[in-house]
């Protein structure tokens, strides 16, 4: 019976126009042991036959060594906790800031990188992004999902890490006056996290506030666009500095995993007592995360 | 179980429960064929292979069933002809396989909605008032629609949605949704309904008319998960479903999902991609001239999932074993090399 050549061990590989020297010199760098944490989750989905929401390594190696410079290099990621990661299905419940979202990047990147066992964390994205024409293709390529209950289980079920951020747009939008206060949390991620009996694990992330530092909502725009908020950061009012974020730099810490008991379907005011915990939690972790900070960006 | 599928057992036992001993002879004898409509098409061919070797098969179609097997009692009539009526009644029925479903886009919007709803709503009237214990109708997953904000694996307790989009499938919708309806109305009569994804293999089509394309067109940016079902992992369903004590709605797609440019390349065709609005235009233009086989709203396909969550039919039908994504892909190179 004739094979197909994808099943055949000569995968395809996309050719990008840099020498592989080079892109393997990179990986090295990034990490000594960069081609087994690459194997570590390529046999996990391969186990698989394939992750169903197009999650494809081979492409996302690549975007990965682009992160992985701004991980190392720019933002200077100092991770702590990674022993903390549950290995089987978890929520990482962490806060959200600084205009785009960079700092679920670092998460993802870092549990790639620099974690004993290296995990693909999965986050899920607007639904409104998925009509997008390469948008919607790049993200899932990179292992993001269309946020859908639906979907959120069945990551769960195959026992995924998925990354929430309960302060949703109100938190990344934040000016900056109101850094690192935490906005509200929503209540799906412990309704998901009782539904499925998995743990949650509290994430702390203290430096991205300060990349794309708003310093003005306009309003009267938010109110046109029927957005909650239009910030305007530093370096739009300062062009000269360049539309790259400030290299503040980034300190991420993950809390020991929380196990929460209930009926998920229950009041939103039970709920909400149990979210109230996981809040509390986090922002424990970002004051004692800047308490220990010497300055923003070494 | 389901309260709805319990009480459908229920019903059914009490429908075996006959009135008098000379009634009950009389079902005996005669409740033992399967009739199946649209049984000269591809599919219905395959199917009417499997069932006659174990079983008694009636086909109504308006084809001449010269490549139906001999033992195959075969009524060559529209079923919307009053004639239809004697052969429910005569026949000895003991269940109605429903492939008759026009989908062909050549024909008018018009015809194809004439035909699918009235021959539909016949076999109903013809099921309940002959009593016929089992109806398995073949629906499709197109019902849902591919939508960008679809979950990556659709129930079948989604709404159907598939209209939305594409005004051509509102027949086939109201025929899955006559079928559902007199799902609760009859409880017993044991209705299922099959929604099946892209089948490939020797049939005619969307699926397999756009595999024959030399340079398939891809929408430039979209990059769907699709996935494909063999046509005999199908016919096995339809085997399943026609065993006593099955009921209900079973989504069918064999394991594993790919994206659409993988399943293209592995096609062995070089595809040219287009932006999805010229994509639309091309493709409606060609649809009007008859140029292909495809309709304009069948571009969502190139842009958007449309996948379905099976557990239901592997727990219930025992689907396992099925051909893999790989090998209906090897199937479909296979059936188009064939081709003269």
């Amino acid at each position: 019976m004739p094979r197909l050549s994808r099943s055949s061990h000569d995968a395809t590989v996309i050719d990008l126009p840099f020498p592989r020297a080079t892109i393997d010199r990179l990986r090295r760098t990034l990490a000594p042991d960069f081609e087994r944490r690459a194997q570590v989750i390529r046999e996990h989905y391969d186990a698989q036959g394939g992750d169903p929401f197009g999650f494809d390594f081979d492409f996302a190696e690549y975007v990965l060594l682009v992160t992985g410079i701004a991980y190392r290099s720019y933002f200077r990621v100092e991770m702590k906790g990674l022993e903390n990661v549950p290995s089987g299905a978890g929520l990482l419940v962490a806060n959200h800031s600084g205009q785009l979202p960079i700092d679920g990047v670092m998460i993802g990147t870092g549990l790639i990188l620099d974690a004993p066992e290296p995990r693909l964390v999965r986050s899920m994205y607007d639904k409104w992004a998925s009509g997008l024409p390469w948008v919607s293709v790049f993200l899932s390529r990179v292992g993001q999902v269309v946020g859908r209950p639906e979907n959120s289980d069945l990551l769960l079920d195959n026992g995924e890490l998925l990354l929430v951020f309960p302060e949703g747009m109100k938190g990344i939008q934040k000016t900056f006056q109101k850094a690192y206060q935490l906005d509200e949390f929503g209540l799906g991620f412990m309704r998901l996290a009782l539904a499925h009996g998995c743990p949650i694990v509290p994430v702390s992330v203290v430096g991205a506030e300060e990349q794309y530092p708003a310093v003005w909502d306009f309003k009267y725009l938010a109110r046109k666009l029927g957005i909650p908020h239009a910030p305007v950061p530093l370096q739009a009012l300062l062009p000269f500095i360049g539309p790259l974020p400030l290299p503040s730099k980034y300190r991420i810490t993950i809390g020991e995993p929380m196990m929460f008991e209930g009926d998920p379907d229950d009041e939103d005011q039970i709920i909400g007592e149990k979210v109230w915990v996981v809040r509390h939690t986090i922002q424990r972790m970002l004051e004692k995360g800047l308490a220990s900070r010497r300055h923003v960006f070494w | 179980m389901t309260s709805r599928e319990r009480q459908a057992d229920g019903g059914a036992k009490s429908e075996k429960r006959p009135r008098s001993r000379t009634r009950a002879r009389r079902q005996a004898v005669e409740a033992e064929g399967v009739l199946v409509t649209g049984a000269c098409g591809r599919l219905g061919l395959q199917l009417v292979r499997r069932l006659h070797r174990i079983e008694k098969v009636i086909s109504i179609d308006r084809r001449p069933g010269t490549l139906l097997p001999a033992d195959v009692v075969h009524h060559d009539i529209d079923i919307r002809r009053r004639k239809s009526r004697d052969i429910f009644r005569t026949s000895g029925v003991r269940a109605v396989v429903h492939l008759g479903i026009m989908h062909d886009p050549r024909r008018s919007s018009a015809e194809r909605h004439s035909w699918n709803v009235e021959v539909f709503s016949s076999i109903l009237q013809y099921i309940r008032t002959y009593r016929i214990p089992k109806l398995v109708l073949m629906s499709t997953a197109a019902v849902y629609g591919p939508h960008p904000d679809n979950p990556q694996f659709i129930t079948e307790d989604t709404t159907l949605m598939g209209g939305a989009r594409d005004p051509e499938l509102r027949d086939l919708i109201e025929v899955d949704m006559a079928a559902q309806s007199y799902f609760w109305r009859n409880p017993q009569c044991e209705t299922v309904i099959l929604r099946p994804t892209h089948i490939v293999g020797t049939v005619r089509n969307g699926v397999m008319e756009y595999a024959r394309i030399k340079r398939p067109l891809l929408a430039m940016g979209f990059d769907p998960m699709v996935q494909l079902v063999h046509e005999l992992d199908l016919v096995t369903a339809i085997e399943r479903a026609l065993a006593p004590g099955v009921s209900g709605i079973f989504n069918v797609a064999g394991p594993g999902q790919l994206p659409l440019t993988r399943v293209v390349e592995d096609l062995d065709r070089s595809p040219l991609r287009l932006p999805s609005r010229v994509l639309r235009t091309v493709i409606g233009l060609s649809s009007q001239l008859r140029a292909v086989g495809l309709r304009q709203a069948q571009v969502d396909y190139l842009m958007y999932p449309c996948m379905v969550d099976t557990s239901r039919s592997r727990r219930k039908l025992g689907l396992a074993g099925m051909h893999d994504i790989d090998a209906c892909i090897l199937e479909a190179r296979h059936c188009i090399a064939e081709e003269p």
